[in-house]
């Protein structure tokens, strides 16, 4: 359904992706798992489209994201959703016009059937009842799930998180990962999610994709990973700081800059 | 030592040209939405309403003061000349003319302008232009363009408010505290206070109007996304803003002298 070829985004000197070639098949749950910096968030920016690559491209359906008229985009977009990381609700907006936004923004439909729609997807994320709180007045796994039903309202086909839960404590993060699998089995709604939780991955994913440096390192079911002899992958699942991906980040040796005298 | 500074001189002056034709590409790009995308007359009120309401009072106060101090220095100045009676006029000039547009778009920069910059900012720094973007919703037409119509909307509006409010206390001081004739003071402000003079003022109340509202929401669209960016974001907007309106206002005054 989606599909990059030889995608490449560069920030100046730093290559984000380097060559990332990968795939989302539809009605699943693909799990992007990466450490901080690996390229993650980049990677679905470009998925969606809010970002655009350096090199290569990325195919929606049999549409090169990047030739689009910003006409189709946005036709596009309303087959998208996206939970941000940090939710991104709307804060002048409370919760009951946050999750009805898209439906004011593009449907004629009457007050009373967007109440029900509204009602139904806060109930699917178990918040309703909250319609009247401000995203300030929310926790974070409280606004991720309004983020959540902000991102299905208009019926998907595909939903990006980032980093659903990062930041929530173990049951909110444990609540959030059940709802996105259960929604996503539920609604035939295919879902990327991005994420370092490993845990929370390899529970939720049909198809984990493990990205280090902005590159695919390692692909397959769950299991396949979970059982990887791979050095870098046991290394990532296993979450140990000594093995084939460097502790160190820098690109000269310590020595050299340890000589390097200032004068 | 020398051609470094060249160098500075030459990188900052390129940079100043990239971010001018920056602002300028976006501003257009927002404006473009105004005859394109349905009219969103109602989210045009609400910046308009929060802006007047927002600047109201501070214009005022800046107004009355103004009016307060042109008549006091005024009447120092034309009493050496033995000419007291033109005070009203001098005042009235003065204040129609320049110091209401540029006091009043100053003020707005200060008061309104900079919360522009950091909402639009925060919206950045927390994700909300992208999720704008993500439901299919165009930030520009929707966040940007509002904003800058507001400006331009409020702004003359501001000023007339701080011209007659200016004038009210010019009176206050010259006729009732200095002793300036009443009837010389009024005749010589209706006789010498010309349409050209009033049209001036508004001319330039809309094009810095304008350019509050490009510049403040330029600088929040673009700011980097972190609080520290934000926060330079809104000191910028206020220097780019004043620095700008102060230039604008030389060249009109120089068309319209
Ligand atoms: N807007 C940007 N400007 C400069 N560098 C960026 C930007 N976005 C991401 N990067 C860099 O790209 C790399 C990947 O970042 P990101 O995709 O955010 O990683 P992740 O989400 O996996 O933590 C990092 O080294 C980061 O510093
Ligand atoms: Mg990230």
């Amino acid at each position: 359904m989606i599909r990059t070829e030889g995608l490449v985004r560069q920030f100046g000197d730093v290559v984000a992706l380097d060559h990332t070639n990968i795939e989302i098949k539809k009605d699943q749950v693909t799990v992007i798992l990466g450490g901080s910096g690996s390229g993650k968030t980049t990677l679905l920016r470009m998925l969606s489209a809010l970002d655009a690559p350096t090199h290569g491209s990325v195919w929606f359906g049999d549409e090169d994201l990047a030739q689009l008229s910003s006409k189709r985009l946005y036709e596009l977009r309303g087959k998208m959703g996206m939970v941000f990381q940090y939710s991104a609700l709307l804060n002048s907006l409370n919760v009951y016009d946050n999750v009805a936004f898209p439906l004011h923004e593009h449907s004629d439909l009457d007050e009373s059937v967007i109440q029900t729609m509204v009602q139904m997807k806060l109930e699917q994320v178990g918040m309703r009842g909250f319609e009247q709180l401000m995203p300030s007045e929310l926790s974070g796994g409280m606004a991720k799930r309004v983020a959540f039903a902000r991102a299905m309202i208009a019926d998907p086909d595909v939903v990006f998180f980032d980093e659903p839960t990062s930041g929530l404590d173990p049951i909110s993060a444990g609540i959030v990962t059940t709802l996105i699998h259960d929604i996503t089995k539920k609604t035939h709604m295919t879902s990327v999610v991005v994420t370092h939780d490993v845990h929370a991955a390899l529970e939720i994913a049909d198809h984990v994709i493990l990205l280090w440096q902005g590159k695919v390192i390692a692909e397959g079911q769950a299991d396949a990973i979970a059982q990887s002899e791979d050095p870098r992958v046991v290394q990532f699942i296993q979450g140990r700081p000594d093995g084939p991906i460097p502790f160190s980040r820098s690109k000269t040796p310590y020595h050299e800059d340890l000589l390097r005298v200032r004068l | 030592m020398i051609v470094n500074l060249f160098g500075r001189i030459g990188r900052s002056t390129l940079q100043m040209i990239a971010k001018l034709g920056d602002v300028t590409l976006l501003s257009s790009r927002s404006l473009a939405f105004a005859g394109k995308s349905p009219w969103q007359g109602e989210h045009y009120v609400r910046q308009i309403y929060a802006l007047g309401v927002g600047s109201f009072v501070i214009i005022a106060i800046t107004g009355a003061f103004t009016g307060m101090v042109l008549a006091l220095q005024g009447y120092y100045t034309l009493a050496k000349f033995g000419s007291e009676s033109l005070l009203g006029s001098a005042v009235a000039l003065s204040i129609i003319r320049e110091l209401g547009p540029v006091l009043g778009a100053l003020m707005l920069i200060g008061r309104a302008g900079s919360s522009i910059t950091a909402e639009i900012g925060i919206m950045r720094v927390t994700g909300q232009l992208d999720a704008l973007e993500m439901m299919a919703v165009n930030p520009l037409a929707r966040i940007v363009l509002p904003r800058i119509m507001a400006t331009l909307i409020a702004l003359p509006l501001l000023v007339t408010l701080f011209d007659l409010i200016g004038l009210a206390a010019g009176y206050v001081v010259g006729v009732d505290l200095l002793g300036v004739n009443a009837g010389a003071y009024v005749g010589e402000t209706v006789a010498k206070v010309l349409p050209e003079d009033l049209y001036a003022g508004w001319v330039k109340a809309i094009a810095f109007g304008f350019i509050v509202g490009v510049i403040c929401t330029y600088m929040g669209y673009r700011a980097e996304p972190t609080t520290e960016g934000v926060a330079k974001a809104t000191t910028q907007a206020v220097v780019a803003g004043s620095i700008s309106v102060l230039a604008v206002d030389y060249i009109l005054t120089s068309f319209f002298l």
